[in-house]
């Protein structure tokens, strides 16, 4: 059995406990790091990241892109979303097809 | 390549022209490949599109309740009361070869079966306002873990995409054309030889006629 965790800061994430996932609180980036390393290395099958986060962790987050395991989902924070999901969206079609097609 | 350190000699070229035939079969099932998997994957991007849309128009609508609740109640309170939470989810992890590409599916299942069992408190503390938040989050969450399902989906079919694409185009640009080269080579290698051979006979012969009738 596999879990599903959530990070972010307080107001963005708190709502998702009462769904039952495992809510992280983070609110800096070296934190979230940590925090995301240390998920990524247990049985967590989907870790969602609010892009406030995920702003800063770029680097971090490509290199579970191709893994099995965990898929690390951006979903946007409070304030709306900063439109990083869709240029993941657009990056892995960037590589599938070779070429900036849009 | 290679070019210079090719042997010419007969059992070279039966097997270069025994690889590249294996290397143009290879080349038409990788191409193939490539195709159908870039098919799946433009369906893929396009589901991906919508759920994003979709959880991202659910998170917003859940946010603004979330904030309303928050605003009506201290922040004690809303704590207290989303701190045990009565539902829990567990999720179980299957895969499915998508032209040998394993992608995952998530079959989740929650310990309440209920769907409306998510509030964790009593109704006499708290705000109607944060019964609403949650009921969006509640409502968004199916969304999202698909959304998990697809985008991971997405990137792994990404990735072998960029390497079905390389290897298609190694083959083309590279194997093939640098193995033709050398069967080209070794052919007019053995051609020049025979030629060689052929004029060295018609030598010796005439030498061997000039000895026999001794002809001046």
């Amino acid at each position: 059995m596999y879990k599903i965790a959530v990070m972010g800061d307080r107001d963005s994430v708190l709502g998702f406990k009462a769904l039952g996932l495992e809510v992280h609180f983070v609110e800096d980036t070296d934190t979230a790091r940590h925090t995301l390393h240390r998920l990524a290395g247990e049985d967590y099958a989907v870790i969602y990241l609010t892009e406030q986060l995920a702003q800063n962790l770029q680097g971090e987050i490509a290199r579970y892109k191709d893994a099995l395991m965990p898929a690390i989902i951006l979903i946007p924070g409070k304030g709306g979303s900063l439109g990083l999901a869709e240029a993941g969206l657009q990056n892995a079609v960037e590589r599938a097809v070779g070429a900036d097609i849009s | 390549m290679a070019n210079k350190t090719i042997n010419p000699t007969r059992m070279e070229l039966t097997r270069l022209k025994g690889r590249v035939k294996t290397a143009m079969r290879g080349h038409k099932l990788l191409k193939d490949k490539r195709d159908e998997l870039m098919k799946q994957f433009m369906d893929v991007v396009r589901r991906n599109r919508e759920l994003r849309r979709r959880v991202e128009e659910g998170l917003e609508r859940a946010g603004v309740a979330f904030t309303a609740a928050s605003a009506v109640m201290s922040p004690e309170m809303l704590e207290q009361a989303l701190l045990y939470p009565k539902q829990s989810v567990e999720l179980d992890v299957t895969y499915r070869n998508v032209m040998s590409v394993n992608v995952p599916v998530y079959h989740y299942q929650t310990r309440n079966q209920d769907p409306t069992e998510i509030y964790p408190y009593g109704f006499a503390q708290t705000s109607g306002e944060l019964d609403v938040a949650l009921e969006a989050f509640g409502q968004v969450f199916q969304d999202m873990l698909e959304l998990a399902e697809v985008e991971k989906t997405m990137q792994l079919l990404a990735q072998d995409i960029e390497k079905t694409r390389r290897r298609v185009n190694a083959l083309e640009y590279v194997v093939i054309p640098d193995m033709q080269r050398n069967i080209r080579y070794i052919t007019m290698k053995l051609d020049e030889n025979e030629r060689g051979n052929t004029t060295r006979l018609m030598k010796v012969k005439e030498m061997v006629l000039q000895d026999a009738h001794d002809y001046q």
